[in-house]
Formats: C-alpha cells, sequence, structure tokens
C-alpha cells in the first residue's frame, strides 16, 4: 500500500530551484549591464518603466537561462561547476524547464515591448533567439569559436536598456556592446586554462582542447589587444568623458599586462605556480568590466550635474 | 484518516506562496505601467474600421 507520508521528497523542487534555472548569477550582470544602458541614455523613462524595462530585460536573460539548462542538461551532469544544477540533479524536469523558459521568453519580449518600445521588445527577442538557439544548439558543441559569438547575446543588455530610453540604436549603445563582446573571449579562456579537465570531459569544444593550450594564450593577448581601442573610444562619445577615459586606460593598461604575462609563459610555469597568473587575470577581467560600467554610470551623474563629459 | 492539511500542502508551500507572491507582484507592476501611460496622455486609440480624424499625423498643411 502507498503511503504518501513514506514518499521520498528530498529531490523534490524547490522554489529556489526554478530561481536557480534563471541563472541569477548572469542575470546580476544583465541587470547591471542594462541598467548602466539605461541610464546613460539622453532620454529618461518614468522610473516605473525604467524598472519594468529593467525586470524584464533580465527576465529574458533568465529566460534563456532556463532554455540553455534544458537543451544543455546532459553536458552539464559531466561538468563538475554545472552538475548540482536543477536538472542534472533530478530536481527539475526538462519539460519543466523547456515550458518555464518559452513562457518567460514570451511575457519578457511582450511586457518589455508595451512597456518601452517595439524595437527594444525585437532586441531582447533576437538576445533570447541568439543565446538559446545561435550559441546553446549550433555552436557550442560545434566550434571551439562559440565563445566569440555567443558572447554577443551577453553584450545585448546595455544596448537593450539604451534602447527601451531611446527607441533607436546608436553609436554609443554599440560601443557598450562591443565592449563586451569583445571582452568576453579572453575572459573565458583565462578561465578555461585553469578549468582544464571539465570542458574536454563534457566534448565541449573548447580553444584549450581544440587548438592547445599555447593558441590559447596567444588568443587571450589578441583578443584583448583588439578589445582596448573599443573600451577607449566610449570615452570619446557623448557616454564618456575625462572620468571614463582616465579609467579606462588605467583598466586596460593592467587587462594587457595581465594578458602579455599570459601568453609569454609556459604550461611548465603555470602549472608549477597553480595557475595563479591565469586565475588573476581572470577575477581581474570582472573587475575590469564592472569599473568600466561604473564609470559610464560616474558620467552620467557628473553629466546630470553640469561637470562630466567633453 | 482524513486530514484537513494534507502532507504534501505543507511540502509544496513554499512553491505555491514564492509562485502567488510573483503573481501578485506582476499584477502590481501591470497596474502601475497603466496608471503611469494612461495618466501622461500616451496615444489611447487605434485604428478600429472606423475613420478616426484625430488619429491623423497633424500636417498643417493639409487643404
Amino acid at each position: 500500500m502507498t503511503d504518501i507520508r513514506s514518499f521520498d521528497d528530498s529531490n523534490e523542487a524547490r522554489f529556489g530551484d526554478y530561481v536557480q534555472l534563471l541563472k541569477p548569477r548572469v542575470m546580476s550582470l544583465v541587470v547591471f549591464t542594462a541598467l548602466v544602458g539605461l541610464m546613460v541614455a539622453p532620454v529618461h523613462l518614468h522610473p516605473v518603466e525604467a524598472f519594468s524595462a529593467i525586470l524584464f530585460i533580465a527576465l529574458g536573460g533568465g529566460a534563456s537561462g532556463a532554455l540553455n539548462m534544458w537543451w544543455d542538461a546532459d553536458i552539464d551532469a559531466i561538468m563538475r561547476r554545472t552538475k548540482g544544477r536543477p536538472i542534472p540533479a533530478g530536481r527539475v524536469q526538462p519539460g519543466e524547464a523547456l515550458a518555464i523558459g518559452l513562457a518567460l521568453s514570451g511575457i519578457s519580449v511582450v511586457m518589455l515591448a508595451l512597456a518601452t518600445n517595439v524595437l527594444a521588445g525585437a532586441l531582447l527577442a533576437f538576445t533570447i533567439f541568439f543565446y538559446a538557439v545561435v550559441y546553446s544548439m549550433w555552436l557550442k558543441r560545434a566550434t571551439p569559436q562559440n565563445i566569440v559569438i555567443g558572447g554577443a547575446a551577453g553584450a545585448f543588455p546595455p544596448m537593450i536598456g539604451w534602447v527601451a530610453a531611446t527607441g533607436s540604436i546608436s553609436v554609443e549603445a554599440c560601443l557598450m556592446f562591443m565592449l563586451i563582446f569583445m571582452w568576453t573571449p579572453p575572459h573565458f579562456w583565462a578561465l578555461a586554462l585553469f578549468m582544464k579537465s571539465d570542458y574536454g570531459d563534457a566534448k565541449v569544444p573548447m580553444l584549450t582542447e581544440t587548438h592547445g593550450r599555447k593558441i590559447t594564450r596567444a588568443h587571450v593577448w589578441w583578443y584583448t589587444v583588439a578589445l582596448v581601442p573599443f573600451a577607449l573610444a566610449a570615452g570619446f562619445t557623448s557616454i564618456g568623458g575625462p572620468v571614463y577615459l582616465a579609467a579606462s586606460v588605467l583598466l586596460n593598461a593592467e587587462f594587457l599586462r595581465g594578458a602579455w604575462r599570459i601568453w609569454r609563459r609556459d604550461e611548465t610555469a603555470a602549472e608549477a605556480d597553480g595557475y595563479k597568473v591565469e586565475k588573476a587575470v581572470f577575477r581581474f577581467s570582472l573587475i575590469y568590466l564592472f569599473l568600466h560600467f561604473v564609470a559610464f554610470l560616474v558620467e552620467a551623474v557628473l553629466r546630470a550635474s553640469g561637470m562630466g563629459g567633453w | 484518516m482524513f486530514r484537513a492539511e494534507h502532507e504534501i500542502h505543507r511540502r509544496r508551500f513554499g512553491r505555491n506562496l514564492g509562485l502567488g507572491l510573483v503573481l501578485a507582484a506582476f499584477v502590481v507592476l501591470v497596474f502601475a505601467l497603466t496608471v503611469v501611460k494612461v495618466t501622461r496622455g500616451d496615444p489611447m486609440q487605434a485604428f478600429d474600421h472606423a475613420m478616426r480624424p484625430e488619429l491623423a499625423p497633424a500636417t498643417g498643411a493639409a487643404p
């Protein structure tokens, strides 16, 4: 006889597991960059509209995270970093994640379009499509360039924030996009250098596995070099100014120094000190991006008080 | 034995409460957005298979 009291509920989904599907840590980056994109724009939204815009951009990002977890459940189960996620851990069924991802995608796109404008909603829809289909389904398991092209998905939020406020795409929005887009490859490849066994076990073609670690080190350097002009160029637009430019020069100099050190050292040296440089550059890359967007905000505050800009 | 509160209700209380709060917050947000847009006077009419001269863009030079 079945007794409901003996039912094992230790693996039952709790509310937090559904929140986990939305990748809250990625969402926090989406919220921050979208908020900056919205706040530095020359047009100011009503606070309720601004709040709604950020909420639905974040929700769209969360929806694409749920779709990604649905599609990648098999490789998440292999990788140490991801095997505790709700689907591989058995707490959430794949179908549930798919349903939540699709439903939240629809809600977030429609609500963003209604709260702000249709272009912002369309851009959010494209971002979800790009992350869930182009990156997760087509590129991630097919090419070591997955990180490069997939980085575009993470680069859209500040552009959507800008478009939500202004209704159009501008050079400033494109430069904020390029800043994240070009930052993503060196950031992730620095991580891949010291998380080496995981991606290989999951058969995800990271550059470290397909082209070797020496080539990856060179890529970290050259992509960092390619990132610098975009970061600096933003300083000469309407969202930049002396404070941003000074911060950007310092941050780029330090990022270049770290990338150079990664490029110039070999695997023996890295293994000897436990990938100290690679870990330091990875940590610094997070600070690098965060402070660039903080600097945009500082310029916006200064402009509002009549002191910022050129 | 009949129990007024089934065990499953207690077990899923967190999920139900979370979902309930999310839905309530969504309703409040849609209401707030509506109030903001209506009080600001955004266009509240659209094409409805009938002639609406007031919806035509003002040109000033029309004969």
